[in-house]
């Protein structure tokens, strides 16, 4: 076990330099750039020049990335352009609040999934499994935005009962964590949708599948216990299932960019747009590799209770 | 008898109804009072911003962090009166009691500084902590030396080549030629506290987290991407100004739709630029709705070196073409007025232009065909942004303005790109991959004459030395550039930029498309706000009543 969790960490680091290098080349390549973001259009063209190469983007880019590349491997992801705040601390932060959010969207998207998909295979042709599937395809139809938008409107600005952006009370001086997680209510249900859609019509197929298969006939002939077999059935149903569900909570911890800036909500989402804007690059590239290490990791402790609840996967 | 008694009556009533108007007027007059002296309450403000602006002294993010950071946390030599909104604000003295420039040379300007100022952290202020700050902006030997301000602040004190102490309160400029404009440059330094610096290890990124300026707020918190919050400076030098809230809380909010329904469920009292066609659903929900003029202009600079912008008869015809009113009317929902100018009618600036661009697709019409378009269609390109600061609703401003055109036979391809990726291409003008295109939607202020007219419209301001992407060069404009600084009466500037304006209006090297009307909402509980012609505002007015 100890062997495979070594390989697939060292298999990791490829896929995180790719990842790095990609983005690294996409920001390079796309029109705009940083000094344009952080000054004003007709700043000297002295200054420009000095700033420029103060913060070294008068390299040529391998130089660039090689530079950024080696404090990386010190542990130092720089300062934003934009902010001159240490990356670290900007994702720190960020991520944390990301995290919550995508803890809660998770539980309430993967649970409803989970649950609504099974109910519609066991109910296969029935009213119930044709209300579950058409509830999974409104879930990863309706966009983020516009269903963000429509809870602003409906329970904050009619009904009153939610607040509408932020994290805290505009007029509080620290957040406690009731005020937190009525902010987080609508935040949350927008998130949890698309997961929600995902993971029912995943969950409904795989159950489906095994449903059919022969040793499910074999073990109702012999008179188990029906909710012995619900438990053969689900176990194994799952593997696909939490493949899934590792990357959903990957896409969620992503932050949905739309989400968070509806909603005002100071995540990795809401920080990666604003470096996109700004062209900072320090900033972006930094997320972007934290978040790819979690995305590794989240697919390595995925497959590690795959193969917990089905040993063949160990094997091969 | 009877008519006696009828007369007396009604003499009675008169005399009642006059002592009842008279009494309701004192009342009102005396509510007005006890509001104009009202006080306290914490004001929310929903900004468009992303994120807080820099607050270590030279903000960044525009104008936009001058009046959310800059001017509410420091001073300048001078500022910008803004307690009324009827006349444009005019320069008043600030850290600087008085000012003037020598006689005998007119290149010397003396600032004779005010006694007794002192920072948020106790220091005091003096003409040592001038120069230091002169020398964060200027200096690059100088320890403070910050690259990040002086990048924010070098294109706005162009013409200051020296300064130096003369005394502990007063301080020396010296400008590299005769130039009327050094107050309005002045205006923008802002003056942090060395002594701060010290403080917290010379270190420009710690000080932004515990800023110490002489302004009316000191900042008590920050939370990147979340929030400010300010508490008035009791001490405060000018004690007319001292803050009427208790606090003052920014909240950085991008997206329109949340600042919407942040101010609608009272998460905050106060948001800038609400969508314009919420305006008249938040009037009826009794939301205070401020618009005034102010120095914006959303125009398109034309590249004069190619065709059909290179002829001034199309240039003049596409200002006929474009129905301005109808854009305010049935885009913005009347916030913006029509621009026939860089600046608007009833600014000092404006003159006295024949070519005032009304609405005419005849004329422009036949200004086409004496241009040679004689059933000959002309055709060009703009470069737009699909957002952008000041850049007020784009596509379909850009969208009614091609339409226009087309209808009098110019057909125009829109290019829209992203924002930052606009004012990149703006610093380098009309060149490499853009030499053909034929215009930039880029939205300016003009708040001073620098801002106005020098950086656009003089021949030595092409970029990249700055903006006059357009290649205008005309000596006459120069020449009532230079002679408008050069002139110590601010009538005579006055009239000279006023002539200078007449010429850009007739020559045309912008189409003029309007002016924005700088829309904010509030709730009814914020009293006080004043809404000045300016791009900045006074937070030390406003409070919310509990």
């Amino acid at each position: 076990m100890w062997g495979y969790i070594v390989r697939r960490l060292l298999l990791g680091i490829p896929t995180l330099l790719g990842v790095t290098l990609i983005v690294f080349s996409l920001m390079h390549l796309a029109p705009g750039d940083p000094i344009s973001a952080m000054l004003p259009p007709d700043a000297p063209q002295e200054v420009v020049q000095m700033i420029r190469q103060q913060m070294g983007f008068d390299r040529p880019l391998p130089v660039q990335y090689w530079l950024w590349l080696t404090r990386v491997a010190q542990g130092d992801l720089g300062r934003s352009i934009a902010t001159r705040r240490p990356v670290i601390q900007d994702i720190r932060s960020a991520l944390g609040n990301t995290l919550i959010l995508a803890l809660a969207a998770a539980c309430l998207g993967f649970t409803l999934g989970g649950t609504l998909g099974s109910c519609a295979a066991f109910s296969r042709g029935r009213w119930t499994d044709k209300m579950f599937s058409a509830a999974a395809i409104t879930g990863v139809s309706l966009p983020h935005y516009w269903v963000a938008i429509l809870l602003i409107i409906i329970f904050s600005v009619e009904l009153n009962w939610l607040p509408a952006m932020g994290m805290q009370s505009t007029g509080s001086v620290s957040a406690g964590w009731g005020e937190v997680a009525r902010h987080m209510i609508l935040p949350t249900i927008a998130l949890a949708l698309i997961p929600m859609g995902v993971i029912t019509r995943m969950a409904r197929a795989s159950v489906l599948e095994i449903l059919s298969q022969e040793f499910v006939m074999t073990l109702r002939a012999k008179g188990l216990w029906s909710r012995t077999i619900t438990r053969h059935i689900v176990k194994n149903a799952a593997p696909p299932v939490l493949t899934l569900m590792g990357l959903q909570f990957g896409y969620l911890l992503g932050g949905s960019v739309l989400v968070e800036t509806v909603f005002s909500w100071p995540g990795s989402g809401y920080l990666l747009n604003l470096a996109i804007f700004q062209r900072d690059f320090p900033v972006l590239q930094g997320t972007i590799l934290v978040l790819a290490s979690f995305f590794v990791m989240l697919n390595l402790l995925v497959d590690i209770v795959q193969s917990l609840v089905d040993p063949r996967i160990r094997r091969t | 008898m009877d008519g006696i008694l009828r007369r007396y009556e009604a003499i009675t009533r008169v005399s009642l109804g006059m002592l009842l108007v008279g009494v309701l007027v004192l009342i009102l007059d005396g509510t007005a009072a006890i509001g104009a002296t009202g006080k306290g309450g914490i004001l929310r403000i929903g900004m468009t911003a992303a994120d807080i602006a820099y607050t270590a002294g030279q903000p960044d993010q525009g104008f936009e962090g001058f009046r959310f950071v800059g001017y509410p946390l420091y001073d300048a030599l001078v500022g910008w009166d803004l307690s009324q909104g009827e006349r444009l604000p005019e320069i008043v003295s600030g850290l600087a009691e008085s000012w003037e420039v020598d006689k005998s040379n007119v290149l010397k300007w003396q600032f004779k500084l005010r006694r007794g100022v002192k920072f948020h952290d106790g220091s005091a202020f003096n003409a040592d902590a001038v120069i230091w700050n002169w020398d964060k902006i200027r200096n690059k030997e100088a320890a403070q030396y910050d690259p990040k301000q002086a990048g924010e602040i070098a294109f706005r004190i162009t013409v200051i080549k020296e300064y130096r102490k003369i005394d502990d309160d007063t301080v020396e400029f010296t400008t590299t030629r005769p130039s009327s404009f050094v107050p309005f440059q002045v205006v923008y330094v802002l003056y942090s506290s060395p002594a701060q610096w010290e403080k917290v290890g010379r270190d420009w990124r710690a000080f932004a987290e515990k800023p110490s300026g002489t302004g009316p707020f000191k900042m008590t918190r920050i939370v990147p991407r979340e929030r400010a919050e300010y508490e008035p400076n009791t001490e405060y030098w000018d004690k007319n100004r001292i803050p009427k809230t208790d606090k003052v809380i920014l909240l950085p909010m991008p997206e329109v739709t949340t600042r919407l329904a942040a101010l609608r469920t009272g998460q905050v009292d106060w948001i800038e630029v609400p969508p314009p066609d919420a305006i008249p659903v938040l009037r009826q929900a009794n939301f205070q709705i401020f618009l005034r003029s102010y120095p914006h202009v959303w125009p398109y600079s034309l590249n004069l070196k190619v065709t059909p912008w290179d002829n001034k008869l199309v240039r003049q015809a596409a200002n006929y073409a474009i129905d301005r009113e109808g854009i305010c009317k049935s885009l913005l929902n009347d916030t913006c007025t029509p621009a026939t100018g860089v600046v608007y009618p009833g600014h000092p600036w404006f003159g006295n232009s024949k070519q005032l661009y009304q609405y005419d697709p005849k004329k422009a019409k036949e200004l086409l065909k004496q241009a040679g378009y004689n059933g000959k269609r002309a055709k060009t390109s703009f470069l737009i942004s699909t957002s952008g600061s000041g850049q007020m609703l784009p596509l379909p401003m850009n969208e009614y303005v091609q339409e226009n055109l087309r209808e009098v036979g110019i057909d125009v391809e829109l290019i829209p790109i992203e924002w930052n990726a606009l004012t990149a291409l703006l610093r380098k003008g009309f060149v490499e991959d853009q030499a053909q295109t034929g215009a930039m939607n880029v939205s300016y202020n003009f708040v001073e004459p620098f801002s106005a007219f020098v950086r656009f419209f003089h021949s030595a301001s092409v970029p990249p030395r700055s903006l006059n992407v357009m290649n205008y060069v005309n000596p006459e404009a120069d020449r009532l550039i230079e002679a408008a600084e050069a002139s110590f009466d601010p009538n005579v500037r006055d009239q000279t930029l006023g002539k200078l304006h007449e010429l850009v209006m007739d020559e045309a090297p912008w189409i003029f498309v309007v002016h924005d009307l700088n829309p904010r909402a509030m709730s009814p509980k914020v009293k006080g706000f004043v809404q000045p012609q300016s791009w900045f505002v006074d937070l030390t007015l406003p409070w919310v009543e509990k």
